[in-house]
């Protein structure tokens, strides 16, 4: 057995591990609703961070229209159970293959574009969307689309989760996400070393833009409701502040984000304009003191651990 | 509709798109003013624009200000704002990656427009009415005369501006910057001076427009600055970021097109007319416009 494959059973059984502890908290109601809620939502928002970091971090593309995808993701998972009746994986798999149509399509034209130009596209992209679902009166318009069952339990989003974040890890140590590095380091030196920089900037935006939709779909089946306000820019926000928080470029930093960000605003919850103020104030320091995030683009790793104590037992998700 | 009546509404909304119009070429000035000197989209612009509509009603409702003091009064506030959040947010970033200025930004806006709402509470405000709306009829067209005060106020601010960048010496120093930041140093031109100043004409007259759309709407709210700083941003894109007359006619051109989608398509899909022509322009001539192309060198 090799190394590699020896460090993913060792992922693995720490996962099971972490899964069986958090079940058992949640079956014994040490964890009440309100933290389950709130678990569920990490693990939504770690999809979404680390899709976003495939990107943005990986890719080097800066794109602030990833609520965009979460919408459709959102839309379409509803429309195959609700109006279609169909099962809810079918549902997962067609809102994941539609957000990530959708980015390819929108990612085809608008990767031609970089930095700043990029973003303000991605974020306008993002905006019509959502103006177009608004207009939709199939999907319930301004008022939002009702009745969708609960669906999503903790148990089948921590697994797919986990399938998504293995995805993404042997992503980017495959030639594809090595690609992907290249450009972000240098598109220029990448395109004359023979790597088709439009391909792969595209390849990553559609996966980026296919988990979301993934993320998607598990939102909707778990607030019973999907409504075009919650796809704002600001969600958009929220999902690049948890990777930049994270470190551009770092998998387990995007996962730390996430954690983190979701628990200040799981305490916050009742100051909703405290919370924007400390994420922004959050945002403005990183940048000005540690522009490379928490972990800068390296991964959180048992090896990093080792340096700072003598030994910490388990293995991080996703190394 | 008979084609005449079609023509009628067809001017009409030319005459609503013109007023929106040049409040978003208000905005789009200092956007375009900020990316030529320190290739910054400044995100944050549309919330100056939210604070100044804030001094505004400030000056008039607590203050019982007339229109002129409170649009200065508003201008000057607006203006130092930009001075202190440049040199707080991003001075020290200047040599930083562009990406990471950008967050900075976004930051920034975001702070502006929370911390308004702890202190403004989030309900809109009632922005006093300091003119008696008067309606005239030409014909079967109607203007009021706010609109007429926004259009009188945005030329005069507009022709102010081009005298102060065309014919002033700071205006030169801010022409040099934009054009070369090293070499306007060398020839002895305060840089950061420059900077500043560049970011209180741009931010001044963005808090002119929004006292302009305080008076128009009546009515102001902490997030206000949002969707008109986004459209004020494709203004200055569509006309060719960095170039002052650009601004202004792509804020001009976006009203209107904003004004004739509302009236003859629905006013829903206001917004993403805007932002399709944003991305039409970025795919099809980036550099807007008004705009040349420059070659990059690796």
């Amino acid at each position: 057995m090799n190394k590699q494959r020896k460090n993913d059973l060792l992922a693995l059984g720490a996962c099971v591990l972490i899964y069986a502890i958090f079940e058992v908290l949640i079956q014994l109601e040490i964890i009440g609703p309100f933290w389950e809620l709130n678990m569920v939502l990490i693990c939504i928002n770690i999809i979404l961070a680390s899709s976003l970091n495939m990107i943005n971090g990986y890719t080097g593309q800066f794109s602030i229209g990833h609520a965009g995808f979460l919408a459709v993701g959102a839309y379409v998972g509803a429309i195959f159970t609700v109006k279609l009746g169909l099962p809810f994986p079918v549902a997962i798999i067609a809102g994941t293959i539609a957000a990530g149509f959708l980015g390819f399509l929108i990612g085809l034209p608008t990767l031609r574009l970089n930095g700043d130009y990029l973003a303000i596209a991605t974020l306008g992209l993002g905006e019509i969307i959502r103006i177009c679902i608004l207009n939709i009166d199939y999907v319930g318009g301004a008022s939002g689309f009702m009745g969708i069952p609960r669906l999503t339990s903790f148990t089948n989003i921590f697994w797919i989760m986990i399938v998504i974040l293995f995805f993404i890890k042997n992503f980017k140590n495959s030639a594809h996400g090595r690609a992907c590095l290249a450009i972000r380091e240098n598109e220029i030196a990448a395109d004359t070393m023979g790597i088709d920089t439009t391909k792969y900037k595209v390849m990553a935006f559609t996966l980026g833009a296919a988990f979301a939709g993934t993320a998607g779909v598990m939102f909707s089946h778990y607030f019973y409701i999907a409504h075009p306000a919650s796809f704002t820019f600001m969600r958009s926000f929220d999902i690049l502040t948890m990777v930049v928080l994270g470190g551009l470029g770092s998998m387990t930093g995007s996962i730390t984000g996430a954690i983190v960000l979701t628990f200040i605003s799981a305490y916050l919850a009742e100051f909703p304009e405290w919370r924007m103020i400390v994420y922004s104030l959050t945002m403005i320091v990183l940048m000005l003191r540690r522009p490379q995030g928490l972990f800068g683009s390296a991964e959180l790793s048992a090896q990093m651990f080792k340096g700072l104590t003598k030994r910490i037992g388990g293995v991080k998700i996703g190394k | 509709m008979d084609m005449g009546s079609l023509l009628h509404q067809f001017i009409q909304q030319m005459i609503n798109g013109i007023s929106l119009g040049s409040i978003y070429a208000l905005i789009a000035l200092g956007y375009t003013m900020i990316y030529g000197i320190i290739k910054l989209i400044n995100f944050a612009h549309g919330d100056i624009y939210m604070v100044g509509a804030y001094l505004g009603f400030i000056a008039t409702t607590y203050l019982g200000f007339g229109f002129l003091p409170a649009i200065i009064f508003a201008m000057l506030g607006a203006g130092l704002a930009g001075i202190i959040i440049e040199r707080v947010a991003y001075r020290p970033m200047r040599n930083a990656p562009r990406i990471a200025i950008l967050i900075t930004a976004i930051g920034v806006s975001f702070f502006l427009e929370y911390t308004m709402m702890l202190i403004a509470s989030p309900q809109p405000r009632t922005f006093p009415a300091i003119f008696e709306a008067t309606v005239y009829h030409l014909g079967p067209l109607v203007v009021n005369s706010q609109q007429i005060l926004i259009l009188v106020s945005a030329l005069v601010l507009m022709v102010a501006l081009s005298y102060i960048v065309n014919k002033t010496k700071a205006g030169m120093a801010m022409r040099a910057v934009s054009f070369d930041a090293d070499a306007a140093q060398l020839m002895g031109i305060n840089v950061d001076k420059t900077i500043s100043l560049t970011f209180a004409l741009g931010s001044a007259l963005a808090a002119a427009g929004g006292v302009l759309v305080g008076i128009y709407y009546n009515s102001i709210d902490p997030l206000m600055g949002m969707m008109p700083g986004m459209k004020a941003f494709i203004a200055a894109v569509l006309g060719g970021i960095g170039i002052i007359p650009g601004a202004m006619a792509g804020g001009l051109i976006l009203g209107v097109v904003e004004a004739l989608v509302s009236g003859f398509i629905s006013s829903t899909f206001r917004d993403a007319a805007s932002f399709a022509i944003l991305i039409l322009i970025l795919l099809y001539k980036p550099t807007g416009l008004l705009g040349k192309n420059v070659r990059e060198k690796v």
